[in-house]
């Protein structure tokens, strides 16, 4: 960061000014801090934006970066409305402040819909200040005045300033409550791929993610977890802990057996050595299967109506079809484990966190510490992936536990296996769905019951009770877009201790691949081609049928293919957005599957950074094909079975196909980017294998066994 | 406690640590190269990928005592000004997502140009398979090792 004083003081100043508002903060004491030569004279009109007098512009972001370039794509949008010259713009991350910033969490695939406004409100405010402190410079009126390229024009004579030497008289005056915003026909950087501001740093290891985070005087810190869930550590061999080379430390914590040592191996080794036993708990005598057929068991009950259109009980003279279709449990399996840095000081608390909720973080720590939120100072590093993990806060828990036991600031990081064994998995689901079709063909009912743990219902059990509906464990089910007279979505709550979460695109994964592989049997009974089938349906859907034509032409659909090669469709909508895929495989004898071609399409409304948007669909299509094709996770002793990645497998390079990505040009408000990608990936494989050898999968991951024909 | 010389990026390193450490944390924790990541502890991911000489070598699996005298690379070495062909398509490739394994697949990718000059698909894939991407960026990859293979000749 280039400004000249630290973030401490900033916010400090900035929580003296009681900075509640978004726009239009301006910090009072600031004047007698410059005057003090404490901090620089720079020009911030709001909390956002910082203009300093060698012409560098501090953006900050107050959304997590993991990888879907929103510290890019944020400053885009503050800058495009400011006139700034892209080449003055550095990115500064937020700490975190509710306060100043309003929701820090990043998911939902909602940074830039839920922000776009506002920042782009805050540019305005700050250009609208750089044009009055000029004319007022010049003596002319405003009018005469124009931005441009981090400079404002005088244009009857053509001088100018640059923003730099603007800074002082612009601080003098007062921040605009209205500021005019641009024509979007005038945005030179909002729809342009510019190139990333964190790129360098991310080639060169200069980046700094939470495991790299280096405080003075810290410790390095582990901690053991029972592998069954709800289980507890009985005892444990600290004496043999203690005997290796720079263990400082072995005790109890919450949630297992904490080892605190000087360096990462030896807290490692010390982990290795403990010899813990367990208190297993009754979670022990469960299983995959078991929980399988918890499920069954309760899918024949009673169920909680999401959605019902029409009367399902005047059809008995079409032809019904029923299947079930499964989804196993996943993990987010972020490259980066889980970790965080903390510093328990007596009446505060200070964390560096690779997190995507910085305000939970906040009140997580000083709940904990019976501390007030403003005194937990929260820096956001740089997360090595995110995809709904860092939305919670249990690393965050160990490490205040531990830094508060030992006395010290502590690097606390999971193994790889401790990741892997205590995630917030994707929650399994199953699937039942009817239709009925007409002797004309005609879709004439669609039911589709779905049973699956309840994320809510294990976050707030007495708000979410079972028997109730958990309404985002049915989205993407009940908002089905083909158009039917007579439909029922309904709910099963099935939980059990395994611990569930948000998993990129939450339920609508394993919604879309019931609803997206269930139309296209119901197309195959009808004798209609699939494309063609979902088209007769979404007449009065102009967004799905926007994306599902673009990405059928330019896949060439209904192009010749070769024996034992096949090409599927599907689509769905989430997060604000629209996604259609078209995907090519092929299927040998010995049912060896290839993903050849992935054609996407995508409508997310107005589009800040092309390039953002094409590398997140590509990244969503990979995650989706991992969790089509391998990626399983299974409970066995009441644990997860899988330990590391030879294990939970994914995708690798020589699996990647060619991806193509377009994206349908719109002046609609942005949706979302991160998400909408994932959902159509595993039905469209699916429906591709069916094309190539007309084998019907319903259950993920895809096994090599289905293949066979 | 050992004494061990490593040679890391063209300087010397005079270090007391356990034999048995891997290379990984005395990068990481005890000289500052936060640069390699660790991503698995067992060699099955490649996140901590470095060169030994001139090697890829996964830095997770190597004991400190196995490279004492060797010529080690770290990402930080390969060029810190992002001057390195591989660096500089993957800047305008634009292949980093959240970039956490991207160290480890750039010094996979520079120890595949060094030994093959114009690499096509196939070598591409058969050296970087061991890679693993959560963001996938895959595809981006293989375009930017291309380019950077063109940018050589």
């Amino acid at each position: 960061m280039s400004q000249g004083y630290s973030r401490r003081d900033f916010l400090k100043v900035s929580s003296v000014a009681g900075a509640g508002l978004i726009i239009g903060v301006v910090l009072p004491y600031k004047h007698r801090l410059v005057a003090a030569g404490l901090v620089d004279q720079t020009f911030d009109p709001n909390v956002w934006i910082s203009i300093h007098p060698d012409n560098t512009i501090t953006i900050f972001a107050a959304k997590s970066e993991m990888g879907q370039h929103i510290r890019t794509s944020l400053p885009m949008i503050v800058a495009e409305e400011l006139e700034a010259d892209w080449s003055q713009v550095r990115v500064a991350q937020a700490d975190a402040h509710p306060d100043k910033y309003g929701s820090q969490g990043t998911g939902g695939s909602g940074s830039i819909r839920r922000s776009f406004t506002r920042l782009r409100k805050a540019g305005a405010a700050g250009r609208e200040m750089l044009i009055q402190a000029a004319a007022n410079k010049w003596n002319v009126s405003p009018k005469n005045c124009r931005a441009e390229s981090g400079t404002v024009i005088h244009l009857s004579t053509g001088n100018s300033f640059t923003f730099g030497e603007l800074v002082e008289t612009a601080s003098e005056l007062q921040v605009p409550e209205n500021p005019v915003l641009k024509n979007p026909k005038d945005f030179k950087l909002i729809g342009n791929a510019m190139p990333g501001l964190d790129t360098p740093s991310r080639v060169n290891g200069a980046a700094v993610f939470g495991v790299d985070v280096q405080v003075p005087d810290m410790v390095y810190a582990t901690v053991l977890r029972c592998p069954t869930f709800g289980g507890k550590i009985k005892s444990f061999n600290r004496k043999k802990a203690m005997k290796i080379n720079g263990v400082l430390d072995v005790y109890e914590i919450d949630e297992g057996v904490a080892v605190v040592g000087k360096n990462t191996w030896a807290v490692i080794k010390g982990q290795r050595a403990l010899e813990p036993k367990w208190d297993h708990g009754d979670f022990l005598s469960w299983d995959s299967t078991r929980i399988k057929n918890m499920m069954e068991e309760k899918s024949t009950g009673k169920a909680v109506i999401a959605r019902e259109d029409g009367d399902l009980t005047s059809l008995n003279g079409d032809e019904k079809i029923e299947v079930q279709y499964e989804v196993p449990f996943t993990s987010h399996a972020t490259m980066e484990p889980m970790n965080c840095v903390a510093h328990v000081k007596k009446n505060s608390c200070e964390i560096w966190a690779p997190t995507q909720s910085p305000q939970r973080v906040q009140t997580t720590a000083a709940n904990a510490l019976g501390i007030d939120t403003k005194d937990v100072i929260v820096h956001i590093t740089m997360l090595g992936g995110g995809f709904g993990r860092r939305l919670w806060a249990d690393f965050v828990t160990d490490a205040i536990q531990v830094s508060q036991k030992s006395k010290k600031p502590v690097k606390l990081m999971w193994t790889r296996e401790d990741d892997m064994g205590h995630d917030f998995f994707r929650p399994t689901s199953i699937h039942k769905l009817s239709a009925t079709l007409s002797n004309q063909h005609e879709l004439t009912s669609w039911t589709h019951r779905v049973i699956a743990p309840s994320i809510s219902g294990q976050m707030a059990p007495e708000r979410f009770k079972d028997g109730q509906l958990d309404r985002s464990a049915v989205n993407g089910a009940s908002n089905i877009p083909y158009d039917i007279s007579n439909v029922l979505v309904d709910y099963i709550m099935a939980n059990t201790r395994v611990p569930v979460g948000w998993w990129r695109s939450v339920y609508n994964s394993q919604n879309a691949f019931a609803n997206e592989g269930f139309i296209d049997e119901l197309a195959q009974k009808s004798g209609i081609d699939p494309y063609q089938f979902r088209l007769n349906l979404l007449k009065n859907a102009p967004r799905h049928l926007g994306v599902l034509r673009l990405a059928a032409e330019k896949a060439n659909w209904g192009k010749k293919m070769a024996k034992r090669q096949g090409m599927g469709i599907a689509l769905h909508e989430s997060f604000g957005s629209w996604a259609a895929h078209v995907i090519e495989v092929t299927v040998t004898k010995k049912g060896e599957l290839s993903i050849d071609k992935i054609v996407a399409a995508v409508d997310c409304g107005l589009v800040v950074n092309p390039d953002g948007v094409k590398a997140q669909m590509e990244s969503a299509i990979v995650y989706g094909l991992t969790s089509a094709l391998k990626g399983l996770i299974t409970i066995e002793k009441g644990a997860v079975a899988q330990s590391n990645f030879h294990e939970f497998e994914l995708l690798r390079i020589d699996e990647m196909p060619e991806v193509e990505v377009y994206i349908v040009k719109s002046a609609e408000p942005p949706g979302g980017a991160g998400e909408p990608g994932l959902p159509p990936v595993a039905p469209a494989v699916t429906n591709a294998i069916f094309a190539a050898i007309g084998k019907r999968i319903r259950s993920l991951p895809i096994k090599l066994k289905d293949l066979k024909v | 406690m050992p004494k061990f010389t490593l040679r890391i990026n063209k300087k010397t390193h005079r270090i007391d640590i356990d034999a048995d450490t891997p290379l990984l944390w005395v990068l990481r924790d005890e000289l500052g190269y936060t640069g390699t990541k660790y991503g698995c502890g067992r060699g099955l991911c490649g996140a901590c990928t470095i060169h030994v000489d001139g090697e890829a070598t996964r830095s997770c699996m190597t004991a400190v005592d196995n490279v004492d005298g060797a010529e080690i690379t770290t990402i930080e070495g390969l060029s810190i000004d992002n001057s390195h062909p591989i660096q500089k398509s993957w800047i305008s490739e634009e292949v980093s997502q959240c970039g956490y394994c991207q160290p480890g697949q750039i010094m996979t990718a520079a120890a595949l140009l060094d030994r093959n000059a114009d690499p096509d698909d196939e070598d591409i894939d058969s050296a970087m398979k061991m890679n693993l991407c959560r963001c996938g960026t895959y595809d981006r990859i293989r375009k930017a090792i291309h380019l950077a293979a063109k940018e050589q000749k």
